[in-house]
């Protein structure tokens, strides 16, 4: 068994770090506040290349592995876990197209990606169904060459600012996830009407939106896959999709952490800093611990894809892991900052407001939980 | 074109460094490593070089331990060509490290067009090494440079105290020492590391340049850390009898100790 990273791995992260040091810090609490797109930070991580890491190298990209690819998550969530989750959802929308794309479609729409700052989105989620992703009501009509989207899609991110949307839908409802597909959706098709920019508590600065289908024409040859096939891809995206986002999880808890010992070192109570009370070492040791341990879990996960081994159940373990550690790290936080931690003059309130969505997107945390049982009792 | 960029690799800024054991250096044991920050600026204007010159060549060379060759990497992982490592201790002085790089560029078997510096180092903050190498070489050197144009003769713009612009005209081959303010350092990219992974890196010994321990002008001993600072003085002036009195006392520790005023 062997923890360490590659020099190449090392160096990634390195300059992961130092892109978050000069370039997202600073400006994420301001974007959090005035609900700023991180547009400039986005096309310069691009430019440096982290971002599309899923894309693989014969389609020009880097040909990264999931594990180089959750190392520079973390990091970037280290940053700004919403300018991460903006970043990331590009990958998001790209993985179903590495998946279950030909190598034409690779082509068409993954090899612009290397070449151009673009922005991608991808869209499941609907008003009415979220957790129960196989109760997709968007539907894809058969129109000889074309497929006519009809439908609504919510909580869409970087849906205002996207070149290209992967949709999900149906060819027929009541053939239930047998029937779910997946067509590829370029910016600018006739039909595609754009939300209000939703007003959230954490993740400000990520762009979310709900996006309405009206009529909209799309070729034959824009469908991943054969029709029917989108449940399957979807699923194998979030196989793919569920150490990255524990990974922004890791990423935030470990900001938290090292502010929370940062702070503990600086103020004084009773005549000493407050790290030497036992009652702040006692919570920063069980935040140290569960980071840790959210962490390992995630790069195992990670490593499992890598080495085409199912990592299904113990992807949910690292995402439901992991975020209910972030939102607790991030309390406990503001617990230990006290008054000056539920101030946005500080930086910890909105780790607090950011850990709580990734509790909650990209699978719930009570959602992994019926994945896991689903594995374990069916072994 | 040849072009050689020096670089130290130094600790981290956010680093603790302590003394070593016996004090005769830091203890690097713990240490992360980065380029020094100044060097950066020299590789990206080797880099702005090479943009208008493709045909130019950029060679890296440091001076160091072998442990970590972070510095290295990093410049080739910008867009260097090829690096040269001389291995040797850490705590090798200014004509040390002076000499070694001359010696490095002269075994690279390729002749000089420009060498690029940073104007000093952030450990130990010497800034000698580009000058020591340009007399060695027997080069014209400017340091502080904050502004660089290379036509045909290099016109090379360099920052005295009190914010005012020298400008200096100098024949190539010339030793450039680089200053904050000529550039804005890029960042390896991501394909950059990777290519970096197959760009040929030269090794030689101390002994292969012809450095040795009787070329040591410097001997290093008690290191030590600088005292910790003493609090700060409190005054009661809540009596107002008193005032006048704490003032003055103010006054004169601003005068004689602080030497503020």
């Amino acid at each position: 068994m062997n923890f360490d990273f590659t020099t190449e791995q090392k160096e990634i992260k390195e300059l992961a770090l130092k892109f978050v040091k000069n370039e997202i810090i600073p400006k994420a609490q301001e974007y959090d506040e005035k609900g700023i797109f991180p547009k400039e930070e986005f096309k310069k991580a691009w430019e440096i290349g982290l971002i599309n890491t899923c894309i693989p190298a014969e389609y020009g990209g880097a040909g990264f592995s999931n594990v180089d690819s959750i190392l520079i998550s973390e990091t970037l969530a280290y940053g700004c876990m919403g300018m991460n989750t903006s970043f990331m959802a590009n990958d998001l929308a790209l993985l179903p197209i590495v998946i279950g794309g030909s190598h034409e479609q690779k082509q068409k729409w993954l090899t612009p990606f290397t070449e151009n700052f673009k922005i991608a989105s991808f869209c499941l989620t609907e008003p009415n169904n979220g957790s129960d992703a196989a109760g997709i009501q968007t539907t894809f009509k058969d129109e000889g060459s074309h497929w006519v989207i009809n439908g609504n899609k919510m909580w869409i991110t970087n849906a205002g600012h996207a070149d290209l949307f992967v949709v999900y839908g149906t060819i027929d409802p009541s053939l239930k996830h047998k029937g779910i597909s997946a067509v590829v959706v370029e910016k600018g098709t006739p039909g595609i009407e754009l939300g209000k920019k939703e007003d959230k508590m954490g993740h400000r600065s990520s762009d979310t939106r709900g996006i309405r289908f009206n009529n909209v024409k799309v070729p034959k040859e824009n469908m991943l896959g054969k029709p029917g096939a989108g449940w399957a891809i979807a699923m194998a995206t979030l196989d793919h999709s569920r150490p990255l986002v524990a990974s922004s999880a890791v990423g935030g808890a470990q900001r938290a952490l090292d502010l929370a010992v940062q702070y503990a070192k600086e103020r004084n109570q009773f005549g000493v800093n407050i790290g030497k009370h036992q009652a702040i070492q006692m919570m920063l040791s069980d935040m140290a611990m569960k980071t840790e341990a959210a962490r390992l879990l995630t790069y195992k996960a990670a490593a499992m894809a890598d080495q085409k081994i199912k990592n299904t159940e113990i992807a949910s373990y690292a995402k439901a892991f992991a975020a209910d550690s972030c939102m607790q790290i991030t309390t406990d936080a503001v617990q230990i900052y006290g008054g000056y931690g539920y101030s946005k003059e500080y930086p910890v309130e909105k780790l607090m407001r950011d850990a709580k969505l990734i509790q909650i997107y990209e699978g719930t945390s009570q959602i992994q939980r019926l994945v896991i049982a689903r594995e374990l009792l069916n072994k | 074109m040849n072009i050689f960029v020096c670089v130290k690799q130094v600790p981290d800024t956010e680093t603790k460094v302590k003394p070593s054991g016996d004090g005769t250096f830091i203890d690097t044991t713990s240490i992360k490593w980065i380029m020094n920050p100044y060097d950066e600026f020299a590789v990206e204007q080797a880099l702005l070089v090479k943009q208008t010159n493709a045909s130019a060549n950029i060679t890296v060379v440091r001076v160091g331990s072998v442990k970590d060759t972070e510095a290295l990497r990093t410049a080739m992982a910008m867009g260097a060509d090829d690096a040269i490592l001389v291995q040797a201790d850490d705590n090798l002085d200014s004509y040390m490290i002076a000499k070694a790089l001359k010696g490095a560029i002269d075994k690279s078997g390729k002749k000089p067009d420009l060498i690029l510096t940073g104007k000093q180092a952030i450990d130990d903050d010497c800034l000698q090494v580009p000058q020591l190498l340009a007399q060695m070489l027997n080069l014209p050197s400017v340091s502080v440079v904050v502004g660089f144009e290379d036509g045909g003769k290099l016109k090379l713009k360099r920052e005295t105290e009190g914010g005012s612009l020298e400008i200096y005209e100098v024949d190539k081959p010339a030793v450039v020492a680089c200053n904050k303010g000529l550039n804005t350092p890029r960042y390896a990219s991501l394909p950059g590391i990777m290519k970096a992974k197959k760009k040929p890196m030269t090794e030689f010994k101390l002994a292969d340049v012809g450095v040795s321990d009787a070329d040591r002008r410097v001997k290093y001993s008690n290191f030590q850390l600088p005292p910790e600072k003493p609090p700060g003085k409190k005054m009661d002036a809540t009596d107002t009898a008193k005032q006048k009195d704490v003032v003055k006392q103010v006054v004169q520790l601003l005068r004689n100790e602080a030497k503020a005023i």
